[in-house]
């Protein structure tokens, strides 16, 4: 395993993120790890449409929900997929500047993600008292668009780790599975917000 | 093995210690695991004992109502989660790697983590017993009893299984990597050693039913802890949720105990029967559809909840069909032995004991997943019967086998063999004797959990012999120690290959050089050793040249991560009594978190073992 830091764009392989076993390891390892949390979601969203209409008499989602600020958060999240498209499309051609710039925006977008999530749970509490505690529903709501939002969380962060640990090396033969892993990893996140936006606010709205 | 090898053995107890805290080779983790997973068996085999005796006679006050529910629901966690999962991935991590001719697994860090996970999970369940009181709704902790249990019990329950529950998910993944992507040059799917693959389908089920159940003690935590209303009926709730998220997981769980055990008799019944296995290919298409099926009967646990006349009949043929897969398995293995040059020894014991004891066990499997008499049978003794035929007829016997079969290669030294059979005797009779009657006091009427019976009800006699039984299991156990403890101290040491065996594994010295194979062999065949032996030269042929190992590096990372957990874990539980918990809670956290920091940002790049020095050592 050669983690020769002086690749240029001649010799880094056409897909450094496979090119050693810990790289093919670390790339199969979170697919598998992503099948794991697919089954996460899955429990979540059975309970949540379980309990989706058990309000115990609190606000109802028809009542609370405006689906203005969800399509502002989704496009914010899917518009980061596809900057972090962008990055790993530099990673490949060994741009490493151009890589960065790219995550740096999908870390920006995340974060505006998260900041109209952060609005959206305050304006429910405090203009409607609905809660995590109040109905089963608003217990089912926190938690499965909570857990949602916490994978976001610790995306960024994860984003930012990496981001600042290899701010000065370039890239290399090591650290190019990480960037795409973690990649992969946002890519899921948005995955699951396209279900969230449809199970709980377009049907909760329409249904 | 000349200059590593003289250290090893001069060195003191300390640094011994930290070898094994902050080891990562998957030989080393099989040696813990199986350390603690025999301890946990043993505080399991002991809180049996005690439900036993209170059970011996008709009304016996041996302990109180309170402490039996309490060793109830310990003992299955215990053995399901503690014992029966560990001796199980401990025996993967040992011999695994090895059979697909591997140098390690892939994520050796996360191996470890893994088995610190389970460790600290383990201690943090059973710090209740001296924390005011363990567990007492079962180990199925159905709400709404599980949210109104007094105390801490059930918050332990669940802080202890969540962090042991992310350790096995994380074993399931590593696992699958490793099979998929590690395999020596040759090493098809098809040629892969049975235990691989069911390795290899085990891990997958882990991956997919661990997260129903991490999901489920996440809405049990939030309802006891935080006050969210899942399971409250008054806000909306549905105690039904629970039940369906721990089946999701719960009916999975008993494949993921059971599969690996396949795989291991199926290396048992070939390497003494000196024969291929019978039906190989069936056998690996068998285990895929026991594991398919696995996740479509979890409601056949539900039969009385009321799901209507559908939902159970489409749960009960499905639970039906799982006993053809099965049969498939045990004819391939009558067969396997059939003309074979059949060689009895403790481990082949093992093997021709479980035989009989599954099949009892799956036949009341398919009385049970027969809806209407499943109403009859319901929560009684016949359930209890039941499972512990498949569990220790199955898993424990498996366990015993593999033990017997691997211990020369994890050990370097033959289990006695004498003390290994009057194991096995006694504890296949106690075994019977303890549960066969079980299904007469069931169908008689006896309920599961009740800590007494009352006299002139004819359940005297049955009891009473059930808890004979269950003394001569513990003498068998008993038996099986002083075994380890001779064969460290006299055992024969045991050479490369003393069963004449089929496998990778066997073409290695026992115990392995920490590296496993100098020159990764090359596979030419299902049997790879077997096929050398009988078409080459007797030994395998390298796929390359000597060269440089590459090798991970140790870290005592796993075990500070696990830790953090851990005193995080008491936060958590102890929080709603009062809030300056709360600090123990994120301090746990920190640490947790600022190890896996200190992981991210530290680049680990293992180190070589030079050429010349593999040339130097001794073949």
């Amino acid at each position: 395993m050669n983690h020769d830091h002086t690749l240029n764009p001649e010799t880094m392989p056409q897909e450094p993120e496979k090119a050693t076993l810990e790289g093919k390891n670390k790339f199969l390892g979170l697919w598998f790890f992503l099948g794991g949390e697919t089954v996460l979601f899955a429990s979540l969203f059975g309970t949540f449409v379980a309990l989706r209409n058990s309000t115990a008499g609190g606000p109802t989602s028809q009542e609370m929900f405006g689906l203005g600020l969800v399509f502002i958060m989704t496009v914010l999240l899917l518009t980061s997929s596809l900057t972090s498209v962008y990055a790993i499309y530099h990673m490949k051609n060994n741009n490493f500047k151009l890589m960065q710039l790219w995550l740096g925006i999908t870390g920006l977008l995340g974060l505006g993600f998260l900041s109209l999530e952060i609005y959206e749970f305050a304006h429910y509490i405090t203009d409607y008292g609905f809660t995590f505690r109040s109905s089963a529903f608003g217990s089912a709501f926190y938690t499965l668009v909570g857990f949602h939002g916490g994978h976001v969380i610790f995306g960024v962060s994860w984003l930012i780790t990496l981001l600042i640990r290899n701010a000065k090396r370039g890239l290399n033969l090591y650290n190019a599975p990480k960037f795409y892993i973690f990649s992969l990893y946002w890519h899921f996140i948005d995955v699951v917000w396209v279900f969230v936006f449809t199970v709980v606010y377009l049907m909760g709205k329409v249904g | 093995m000349s200059s590593i090898a003289a250290t090893q053995k001069r060195r003191s107890f300390g640094a011994f210690l930290w070898d094994y805290l902050t080891t990562v080779d998957h030989k080393k983790i099989a040696h813990l695991y199986l350390f603690g997973g025999g301890f946990f068996f043993l505080l399991g085999g002991l809180e049996a004992m005690i439900i036993r005796i209170q059970l011996i006679k008709p009304e016996n006050d041996f302990v109180s109502a309170g402490i039996f529910n309490e060793m109830f629901t310990m003992h299955g966690t215990t053995m399901i989660f503690l014992a029966a999962m560990p001796l199980i991935i401990g025996l993967m991590n040992a011999a695994m790697p090895l059979q697909i001719g591997a140098r390690d697994v892939a994520f050796p860090f996360l191996n470890a983590l893994s088995f610190w996970l389970f460790m600290f999970g383990g201690i943090l369940l059973n710090c209740s017993w001296f924390l005011g009181g363990a567990p007492d709704a079962g180990w199925t902790s159905y709400v709404p009893l599980a949210i109104t249990s007094p105390g801490h019990g059930v918050d332990f329950y669940i802080a202890g299984l969540q962090i042991a529950g992310a350790g096995t998910l994380m074993s399931g993944i590593n696992f699958l990597a490793t099979i998929v992507n590690m395999r020596a040059p040759g090493m098809t799917y098809m040629r892969m050693p049975l235990f691989t693959w069911t390795t290899f389908i085990t891990s997958v089920l882990i991956v997919f039913a661990f997260p129903p159940l991490t999901i489920g003690l996440f809405l049990l935590m939030f309802d006891r802890m935080f006050g969210s209303a899942f399971f409250d009926v008054a806000l909306g709730g549905n105690a039904i949720i629970w039940q369906h998220l721990f089946w999701i997981f719960g009916h999975p769980e008993v494949y993921i105990l059971i599969l690996p055990i396949f795989g291991i008799f199926s290396e048992v019944f070939a390497t003494f029967s000196k024969k291929r296995l019978f039906g190989y290919t069936p056998m690996v298409f068998a285990t895929m559809l026991i594991a398919f099926l696995g996740f479509m009967v979890w409601a056949h646990h539900m039969f009385t909840v009321g799901m209507g006349p559908m939902a159970n009949s489409i749960f009960a043929v499905a639970t039906m069909a799982i006993a053809v897969p099965t049969g498939i398995k045990i004819f391939n293995w009558l067969a396997t032995m059939w003309g074979g040059n059949v060689q009895i020894n403790s481990a082949m014991l093992w093997a021709l004991g479980f035989i009989p004891s599954f099949t009892i066990g799956g036949m009341t499997g398919v009385m049970l997943a027969s809806v209407v008499a499943d109403y009859q049978y319901h929560d009684t003794y016949f359930v209890v019967a039941h499972f512990h035929y498949v569990i220790v007829g199955g898993t424990v016997f498996g366990i015993f086998a593999g033990l017997h079969y691997w211990w020369p290669k994890m050990f370097g030294r033959v289990l006695n063999e004498a003390m290994g059979k009057l194991t096995f005797w006694t504890f296949f009779i106690g075994f019977h004797l303890t549960f066969f009657i079980q299904h007469f006091l069931g169908l008689m009427g006896m309920p599961r959990r009740y800590w007494v019976f009352l006299e002139g009800q004819e359940l005297d006699l049955g009891n009473l012999i059930s808890t004979i039984g269950a003394f001569f299991m513990a003498f068998g156990v008993v038996v099986f120690l002083i075994n380890i403890v001779y064969t460290a101290m006299k055992g024969e040491q045991a050479a490369a290959d003393p069963w004449d065996g089929r496998t990778l594994e066997w073409t290695v010295a026992s115990p392995p050089p920490y590296y496993n194979f100098k020159q990764v062999p090359l596979v030419r065949g299902l049997d790879a050793l077997w096929v050398e032996k009988t078409e080459g030269r007797g030994e395998m042929t390298p796929s390359e040249p000597l060269d440089d190992i590459h090798m991970p590096n140790s870290s005592i990372l796993p075990f500070i991560i696990s830790l953090g957990f851990f005193i995080a874990g008491f936060g958590f539980i102890y929080q709603p009594d009062n809030k300056l918990w709360y600090i123990v809670l994120y301090g746990g956290m920190a640490i947790s978190v600022g190890a896996m920091i200190v992981r991210s940002v530290k680049d680990d790049l293992g180190y070589y073992i030079k050429k010349e020095e593999l040339e130097r050592e001794a073949d």
